[in-house]
Order: structure tokens, then sequence, then C-alpha cells
């Protein structure tokens, strides 16, 4: 009504203002659940986490009173050796799964991406592993990997072989996989790669599939063998699809929380980031502090987000 | 007779064999030998973890804790899985899991489907801001506000007579709670199913005097159902195999889910010296089975959404 006083220049672009005001207005209704739902969910949780963070609230209220502590737990964060250590090994674990899941799900996409009889079924195949439950997939390595009774301690021990008169077992003894702390790290990451491989590698073939086929005839036709179509070719116009899954498995892997916590529980020196600051709030019921870590894991986990754009926005120019 | 033929062809045969094995079936079938051993490695790789589960599920404990161990079980047997669903926590963690999965999932696709319906048909100012919200979303680490969740469960006070249900120990903490991660990947791919359709059958609804939210209901809904079933499954999936949010937001054993009860697990054979590791095993094979049969059969729709979602996020 009040658009009226704007002079209307030409009569259809006033009614496409009238319907365009309308849209806005229910474009913006539609969107109401779901804007109530994040701003609940997310956006007033992470501002009430900055609060708190700046406070000593413990979840027993009552005991100690909340108060203002200002930078009191930053201060203490930055001297925790244990959180130190946390952000350390979840760093390896990031680097080692990250890197195995990529070369591995690269060479797995490629295998699979040549047609042969039963490649749906190969892909439903490697799909199985993504859809089961951490937990569950966690457990199932944990048996495996048992001490005594576990498949990999009898697979290593029975496999042997004879080499230049030398007699070599795969193992020479059983090993405490998990309990050992020299291995406890390979073991939380042979889960997750074991688990998000085939998945990496399902995200790579979808790369694979839209490259035209007739730029590889067009390549050999020209001479170039295989090795220079997979470097030339195959990698260059695969790169959004590399990226995207980097990105998204580095993200996944920072936050790791069910390996670790199925394996190990609350073991020093075996805490990724997300366990220690899940104990911290529940088990030990710190919340103040607690908030604090999660402050410090949200922004190392931003940081890699920010890494990643500047090298996307710095290589496509 | 016969020995003179076999002579005959002994000598011919060393000149033909290369050749003709390269040209006959079998030798076609042996030059792809280490490519079919390749996928036989992969499958095998992707699957014995299984298949030790199951073997471990059906070994009765004599057996289960013996060395050697035994790859192929000589007595198979069902008393793990009797034993497994036969206790009580364990059903109610089913059950539990199938509550708080379901409704996420259909809260999810509800409020979901309504904001694709604004973000993917309409124009508008702030669209874009809305969708770079909910793309952010998606990548939100959920150990971040841990801790506000678990002080906002215990109960507060809001405005005037209003108060924040205290959610601490129930299914709907979880419900609520959930839906950080499946709305905006919901919202996100469904979206993109909305983008895609044809403006067509919208206006002809239009002209035919639809209201919008007849249109959304009668036209656009049906048309990407089959966007509604792949994201709803995979809403489904993320929160029946959540485990962080469980374990901190339940206390409870008769409230857990499944992953919460598994990780629990102590068996009713289970004795103080033996973790019940067939039980556990047969647990597992109960749980992963409904998630394999929904994979297998749907393989197709989930990599669509996965990749839609992935590719364009």
């Amino acid at each position: 009504m009040s658009s009226v006083a704007t002079p209307a220049p030409i009569p259809p672009r006033g009614r496409r203002t009238k319907l365009q005001r309308r849209q806005t207005r229910l474009g913006w209704l539609l969107l109401l659940p779901a804007l109530a739902v994040v701003a609940f969910v997310a956006i007033y949780p992470l501002g009430k986490t900055v609060y708190q963070s700046f406070t000593n609230q413990e979840f027993l209220a009552g005991l100690t009173p909340t108060k203002w502590v200002g930078l009191h737990n930053y201060h203490a964060l930055f001297h925790d050796t244990i959180f130190r250590d946390a952000i350390v090994l979840t760093l390896k674990f990031t680097a080692i799964t990250v890197g195995f899941e990529f070369v591995l799900g690269l060479i797995i996409a490629l295998v699979v991406n040549s047609s042969f009889k039963g490649r749906g079924l190969m892909r439903a195949v490697m799909l199985v592993p993504w859809a089961i439950p951490t937990v569950v997939a966690a457990k199932m390595w944990q048996w495996m990997l048992d001490d005594t009774y576990g498949v990999v301690n009898d697979l290593g021990t029975r496999i042997h072989f004879t080499l230049f008169g030398w007699h070599f077992h795969l193992l020479s003894h059983s090993h405490a996989w998990i309990a050992d702390p020299s291995t406890q790290l390979a073991s939380v990451s042979a889960v997750d790669i074991w688990k998000t491989t085939p998945f990496v590698a399902l995200l790579l073939l979808a790369g694979l599939q839209v490259i035209p086929n007739d730029l590889y005839e067009a390549a050999s036709v020209d001479g170039a063998s295989k090795l220079q179509q997979f470097w030339r070719i195959t990698l260059p116009l695969l790169r959004p699809a590399i990226l995207v899954t980097l990105i998204f498995r580095t993200l996944d892997a920072l936050r790791v929380f069910d390996v670790f916590s199925v394996f190990f529980g609350n073991r020093l020196g075996a805490q990724s980031m997300a366990v220690y600051d899940q104990g911290a709030i529940v088990q030990d019921g710190h919340v103040g502090y607690g908030a604090a870590v999660s402050v410090a894991i949200f922004l190392i986990i931003s940081l890699f987000v920010v890494m990643y754009v500047t090298f996307v926005r710095v290589s496509e120019q | 007779m016969s020995t003179a033929a076999q002579t005959t062809a002994a000598a011919v045969r060393p000149i033909s064999r290369s050749v003709r094995l390269r040209r006959s079936p079998l030798g076609r079938v042996l030059t792809k030998v280490p490519f079919w051993l390749l996928i036989l490695v992969i499958a095998v790789y992707a699957l014995f973890p299984f298949y030790w589960a199951l073997r471990s599920a059906i070994t009765p404990d004599s057996q289960l804790f013996n060395t050697p161990v035994q790859y192929f079980p000589s007595h198979p047997t069902w008393a793990h899985f009797h034993d497994a669903l036969s206790s009580s926590l364990f059903r109610r963690a089913l059950l539990n899991s199938t509550i708080v999965a379901g409704s996420v999932t259909l809260l999810s696709l509800a409020i979901g489907s309504l904001s694709a319906y604004a973000l993917g048909r309409f124009r508008f100012r702030g669209k874009s801001f809305v969708l770079y919200l909910m793309l952010s979303m998606t990548i939100f680490p959920q150990i971040a506000i841990l801790g506000a969740l678990y002080t906002m469960f215990s109960g507060f006070h809001i405005v005037g007579p209003i108060d924040f249900p205290k959610l601490y120990d129930t299914p709907w903490a979880l419900v609520f709670s959930y839906m950080i991660f499946t709305l905006p990947f919901t919202i996100w791919v469904l979206t993109s199913f909305m983008r895609a359709l044809p403006g067509d059958l919208e206006e002809a609804a239009y002209v035919d005097g639809a209201t919008p939210l007849q249109v959304f209901w009668k036209v656009l809904l049906p048309l990407i159902a089959p966007g509604l079933v792949t994201t709803g499954l995979l809403a489904f999936i993320s929160a029946w195999n959540e485990y962080l949010y469980a374990v901190s937001f339940l206390q409870s054993p008769s409230h857990y889910t499944v992953p919460v009860a598994i990780v629990s697990f102590t068996g009713s054979s289970g004795n103080a010296f033996q973790f019940p590791w067939g039980t556990v095993m047969a647990a597992t094979i109960v749980v992963t089975l409904p998630l394999i049969v929904a994979t297998l059969v749907l393989q197709r729709r989930i990599l669509a959404g996965l990749t839609a979602g992935a590719v364009k996020g």
C-alpha cells in the first residue's frame, strides 16, 4: 500500500515487486521453523558456550556458586599439558587417517570405475562399512584386535615365510594392540580407515564418472601412456571432488570421539580432543572449563576451514 | 592310434600355445586375473570384519575363548543371539533408538521440506544468507556445544511463566540435539531437489487457483519423494549411529540407545572374568543387519544424496 507512493515506472515491474513481497513474506514464514530450530539448537548453545567459558560453572551447581572468572579458564587451558597431548594425538590421527583414506580410496575408485560385471554389487558392498554405527565398528575391531583370542594376532603369528634361509613370521608373538601406547594410534586409525575408505572411494568415484571418456580416447590417440593420462587428465579434473572429500574428512577426523572413547575410555595419553572435552564436562562436571576447551576445539577446526578455503581460493587464481 | 595323436598334438602345441592362450576365452580370463584379484582384496577387506562378527556370534563360548582361533565354527549355535535378544537392556535400546531416530527423521523432513520449498522455488532477499547459514551448520562440530546443551537440558527459565523443560536423561534431549546435524543437511539436499524441478507444473497449478501451500503439498512434495526417501534414510542412519550426545545426555540404562547399550553391554551369561564377546557380536549383527539391507536396497539413492550433499556442498 505504501509502495504506491514510490512511482512505478513500468506496470509489469510494479506487479513483480508485489509478487516479490508476497514471496518474501511466505518464504520467511516457511523458513521460520527451521530458523527457530537452528537458533535454539546451535546458535544459542554456541553463545552460551562462549559465555560459560568465562565462568567457573560446575554441573552440580550449589557446591560452588557460578561466577565470572574472566580469562582464567583460557589461562589454565594454555598450560594444560593433557589437552596439549590430546591436540597432538588428534592431529596425528587426522593426518594418518585422511592420508591413508585418500590414497587407498583413490586406488579403489580407479579400480571400480572400470566397467566390469558386478560393479553395482561392488559399490553396494563398499557402502556397508559406512552405514554401520562407528561404535559397532569399533567393537568389532576391538574383538579382532584382542590380545589373546583376536584374529589379527592369530593371522599375524600364523602367516610366515622363508626368505634366503631366514624364517619370518608376520608377528613374532601376540601383541596387545589397544593397551600398548606404541600401537594405540595405529589401532584406532585402522578402524577409521576401514570404516571410511570405501566412502571416500565412492565420493571420488562420483567425481571420476563425470570425466568425459573422449578425453582419454583423444589422449591415447595422441600416444599418451596410461600414467600420463592419470596425471594430466584424471587428477586435474578430479580436483574439485578431491578437495571436497579432503575437507569433509579432515573436519570429521578432527572431532573424532566414538572410536577413541570405545577403545581407550578416558585413558591418559590416549584422548582425542573431543574425548578430553566430554570427560571434563560430563564425567568431571567442569562445565566452565569444558566450555573453554570447546571454544578451543571450535577455533582449531575453524582454522582448518579457513586454511582450506584460502588454499582453494589461491590455487584457483 | 591314440598315442600317435597325442604325440602330434604335443609337437604342435609349443608353437601355438601363446597365441591360443591370448585368444582363447581362458586366456582372456587369465589376463584379467590381477584385476579380479584386486577386486577380491577390496571386497574381503570391506567384508571380513562382518564375517568375523558373524562367526564369533555363532561360535560357542568354549571354542570362542580358546586358542588356536577357529575360522569356521564346528558347532554353530544361536545361543549368543538368544542371549542378546533376551536382554531387556538391548531390546529397550532397539526401541529407544527407533523412537529417537524415527522422530528426528520425521521432524527434519517436515521442517526441512518447508524450508527447501522456500529456498528452492521462491526468490527473496536473504535467501542466500540462509543457504550459507545451513551450509556452515553442516560442518558444525557437535562437541563445541556439548556443555551448553548439557546445562540447558537440566531445565532453565526462559521468560515469564515459560520454562525450558528438563530434557536430561530423556529421549527428547536426543531428538532435540540431533536436529543440529540432520536438519541443515536435509534442507541443503532437498533444496537441490526442489530447484531441479521444472516450473510448468507449479504454474499450471497456480493458474488453476491453487494456493502456494496446496502447490507444495499436492504438486511439489510428490515430485521430490525420491529425495525425501534419500535424505530421510541418511538422517535416520546418522541419528541411529550417534554416540557422543547419547552417552552424555542419558543416564538410566532403560533410556540407552543402541550404541550406548552395545558399549555398556555385559550380557546375562557374562561372568566377571570374561567379557561376553559372543553376545556383543550377536548384538552388533542384529543392529547392522537392517542398515545393511537398507543400504543394499537403496544404494543408488543414497549415493545420489551423498554426492549431492558433498559435491554441491
